[in-house]
């Protein structure tokens, strides 16, 4: 249908809503409650719009578009309400601007300027840090507006809302409490109700009033008097493209070279690229899958690389441990091999290794903290940093990382394949799995390296995976709302799958609760389409040809099957609520 | 003749303050398609507003007339159930008497956890769902996707009086007057239909002989009113509070509502969070900010989710430009 917005005309779809309508059309109406990723709640009301024949302004996230509606969206009326409205936001956001995760970037400022807000106009209500910690979040609930983006998105990782549901639900971990100015969110008191730590709440508050508790100072010492100790880097798979975002380069940029020639010039003894032990990780998934197929033991099987997921199955789902791969994520394998293989190769006592891990993930700092991932007495991984906060350790020490030459990570464990860099994006780990599971059933690869029915971004792909003669019913989601359905379908048929693969964040880890801000379906679409682009340049795809792995098989495992699994392999257990901290 | 013709014909207008026909709500709810099947009625009895007192005044006096409006109203939608909304002080008060006239009526009487809010249909759903007092985005509205996501009746109290006395052929054409305030005799009268302001003060024995200002339409969101301005018909809730003009001290007046809507405003949208608790602010220190308040209040009127915030910019922008402002 047709309607005209600021005097132009423009094609919009029914159903749209003005501010949908408008964004299509390259026509920006302010908002600070809207994200793509959630339903609206037309709560900030700065998005209102003039409507021809409705007599008072409307919010544009909440009215739908009519044939023929005639809207302004910047008449000089409306540019006094924002002003208004957004020193009235300023009075109740304590900014720490300097500090803040948005590094300037908010709506907050940039809608200050255009609407020339003074932001001391109106005194602080909230003066004072009013912080409260649950895992590895923090909370300045004096920085909050309170515009609910964080509970939402935690009734989709939490509780029962679903990405299709249209009203907002608080049923999450993160809820609602008091009244009028009293208004507050906290983490809830249920003892059946517990945070995973996905880290979705930080990159969906538009204000930065969530973090994560960064190790960057510590860090940053370290670096500067090593006491004696080796510092030793991995980065993720997904960080390649992502974060050069923060140095101001285009969205889905693979940075793998310039990447590990800055984490050199930050000073690290050793750059080590997790998409090796991704590779690994495969490898041992896919013989584990084979195993239980092949032996009639419990399926289906659940991927283990996300620790939200696997602090949702711990905390929710106890029941569903058995199900779990024993294999470790790609992380703790990785910081495993380098306090074992690697500490014996170069003549280093492990406890003088101090390995720094970087995530785009903040449930990834409480998954170096279980007992059960320790390797020798030692947490595999010393520090783990996310996207956001290696960004800022670079900064913080002149390194701009676009301006980096090209280097490489170190061997042994620098090289990977095409199917451990895909890990980043929902769908890579099956894919990767599946390539190395026909070579283990059949002898032979796949001739057709790309399986295309586990990619895209949707939410929740279902698929059948047919190797010689075997059907597996794979089932992949992502975002902890498909998760459920999954959970749901197996609680009605225990057989309706028999491989699974979860990520809790959309669209995957190029999605994570620790990458850079801002995120939407736009940018995890790029972030995972240049991991795919990278993958489709390795010359090895298979994760069981790549050298790295296979010089792990044969200098240190040598086909020791306990000693794989004493190194490779974990274990689940139920764990309790976490301390919430005030 | 049936009763929705009835009412139209009677005129009946909606008596909580907005002034919708009545018969047109319950012609929309009688055509409406459940998708359950479930149809509701609620008679709303939060009556929060401060200085008004007419729906207490009916219910303590007639309340069998209330209860059969109630019956009527679900037997012209076809609803299974009523709900009788009431304010904690009325819900403690007359309960007993309530549920003994309801008898076995599929009507449940609902205590209003919500207070001032509880006046607002949306947020009146919502506490009935048990979810947090606040309003829902409209459209959709209550008689489309109301109760529980079915077509929803939402009546006043004393609109629901009146349609029962218009089925017993006993509507006279009056309605409720709450008169309080600095005045000789404040009390709930039951007079005309669409009497002017001054006429409400004549005829109830209540027009000061000092110069004085009126808040009418409610003791908070009400609308000020000078002499010249009395000879309008008096709308909303039927409620005038009368101030002394020498004896009225504005700053303080103003301060006592902003601190009535900082206690009782849901929190929800920016421009009533932050503005009331800013008007707030305002009203307690002197020199008065009056550019930053009417700033406020502009905002309130254009950009508050719910009709809360209107009633807040309508009291103080009244007040600031008729009494402040000069």
């Amino acid at each position: 249908m047709k309607i005209i917005i600021d005097g132009k005309e423009i094609e919009a779809v029914e159903g749209q809503s003005v501010l949908e309508a408008a964004k299509n059309a390259g026509i920006e109406i302010p908002a600070l409650c809207y994200h793509p990723d959630l339903c609206v709640k037309a709560n900030c009301r700065l998005c209102v719009v003039e409507i021809e024949g409705i007599p008072v302004p409307a919010a544009a996230c909440s009215a739908k578009i009519k044939e023929g509606m005639k809207i302004v969206t910047d008449s000089d009326n409306l540019k006094s309400l924002r002003k208004t409205n957004l020193e009235l936001l300023f009075g109740e956001h304590r900014r720490n601007c300097p500090q803040c995760i948005w590094q300037g970037k908010c709506a907050l400022l940039k809608y200050a300027a255009v609407f020339k807000a003074n932001p001391m106009a109106v005194p602080l209500r909230k003066p004072e840090p009013d912080i409260v910690k649950f895992g590895p979040v923090i909370l300045d609930r004096s920085k909050c507006i309170e515009c609910r983006n964080c509970v939402d998105m935690c009734a989709r990782q939490t509780g029962s809302r679903r990405g299709t549901d249209t009203e907002m639900k608080s049923d999450g971990f993160l809820e609602v409490e008091g009244q009028g100015k009293d208004i507050h969110i906290s983490p809830s008191c249920d003892a059946k109700k517990d945070c995973i730590y996905c880290g979705q709440c930080i990159v969906h508050c538009p204000v930065g009033a969530l973090d994560s508790e960064s190790p960057v100072d510590e860090i940053d010492a370290l670096l500067k008097d090593r006491k004696g100790k080796t510092m030793v880097i991995q980065f993720a798979p997904s960080i390649r493209t992502s974060i050069g975002e923060m140095f101001g380069m285009e969205y889905g940029m693979n940075v793998t070279g310039k990447l590990a020639a800055a984490l050199k010039k930050l000073g690290f003894d050793k750059v080590f690229d997790v998409n090796m032990s991704a590779d690994l990780t495969t490898v041992e998934e896919a013989k584990e899958l084979v195993w239980r197929v092949t032996e009639k033991k419990p399926l289906p099987m659940f991927t283990s690389c996300c620790p939200g997921w696997m602090r949702y199955l711990e905390f929710y789902r106890p029941d569903m441990i058995p199900n779990i791969t024993t294999v470790k994520s790609p992380q703790n394998m990785l910081g495993s091999l380098i306090k074992t293989y690697w500490a014996e190769k170069n003549n280093v006592k492990p406890e003088n290794i101090i390995v720094v891990s970087v995530m785009p993930c903040t449930a990834k700092k409480y998954d170096v903290t279980k007992p059960e991932e320790k390797i020798n007495e030692l947490s595999p991984i010393d520090y783990v940093l996310t996207t956001r906060e290696l960004g800022r350790l670079l900064q913080k020490n002149r390194i701009n990382l676009k301006e980096m030459e090209q280097g490489a990570a170190d061997d042994p464990f620098g090289v990977y394949t095409g199917a451990g860099t895909i890990f980043g994006a929902t769908g890579g780990v099956t894919e990767a799995a599946t390539r190395t599971a026909y070579w283990l059933i059949t002898g032979k690869n796949l001739e057709k390296v790309e399986c295309e029915n586990v990619r895209g971004i949707a939410g929740l792909k279902k698929a059948v995976v047919e190797i010689n003669g075997i059907k597996l019913k794979v089932g992949i989601a992502n975002g902890m709302e498909n998760a459920k359905i999954i959970l749901d379908d197996l609680d009605k048929d225990p057989k309706a799958y028999d491989y699974i693969e979860i990520m809790a964040c959309p669209g995957g880890c190029i999605g994570g609760g620790g990458q850079p801000l801002p995120v939407n379906d736009d940018i995890r679409k790029k972030r995972a389409a240049g991991l795919y682009s990278d993958d489709c340049s390795k010359k090895i795809r298979f994760a069981h040809e790549s050298p790295a792995v296979k010089e792990v098989y044969d200098e240190y495992f040598k086909g020791d099957e306990h000693k794989i699994h004493e190194i490779l392999h974990t274990s689940y257990a139920q764990k309790p609520k976490s301390e919430i901290i005030k | 003749m049936n009763i929705i013709e009835n009412l139209k014909e009677a005129n009946l207008r909606g008596r909580g303050g907005a002034g919708f026909p009545t018969w047109q709500k319950w012609q929309m709810v009688k055509d409406a398609v459940s998708p359950d099947g479930r149809k509701f009625v609620v008679c709303n009895v939060s009556e929060g507003e401060p200085a008004v007192s007419k729906d207490g005044y009916i219910l303590e006096r007639e309340p069998e007339v209330v209860i059969s409006g109630i019956a009527l109203a679900m037997e012209a939608v076809a609803a299974q159930k009523g709900f009788l909304y009431l304010r904690k002080d009325y819900y403690g008060k007359h309960k007993d008497k309530l549920a003994k006239i309801i008898g076995d009526k599929p009507i449940e009487i609902f205590c209003e956890p919500c207070g001032y809010l509880g006046g607002e249909e949306t947020t009146l759903l919502e506490s009935i769902e048990e979810k947090r007092c606040e309003p829902r985005i409209k459209p959709p509205f209550p008689p489309q996707v109301g109760l529980f996501g079915c077509p929803t009746v939402i009546n006043n109290l004393e609109t629901l009086y009146f349609a029962a006395k218009i089925a017993n052929g006993e509507y006279k054409n009056t309605r409720f007057y709450s008169v309080s305030g600095d005045t000789a005799c404040p009390g709930a009268f039951e007079c005309g239909d669409n009497l002017t302001v001054r006429e409400v003060l004549e005829k109830t024995g209540n027009l000061p002989q000092a110069e004085f200002f009126v808040q009418a339409g409610g003791g908070a969101s009400g609308t000020i009113l000078l002499d010249s301005d009395l000879d309008k018909p008096l709308t909303g809730a039927g409620s005038i509070v009368v101030h002394d003009l020498a004896k009225t001290d504005l700053r303080k007046l103003g301060l006592s509502w902003a601190e009535f809507f900082v206690k009782e405003n849901c929190g929800k949208c920016v421009p009533c969070r932050e503005g009331v608790f800013c008007l707030k602010e305002i009203f307690s220190q002197e020199p008065l900010d009056i550019a930053r308040a009417q700033d406020i209040v502009k905002l309130l009127a254009a950009a508050s989710f719910c009709p809360f915030g209107k009633g807040v910019a309508n009291s103080f922008g009244s007040l600031i430009n008729k009494l402040m402002a000069k």
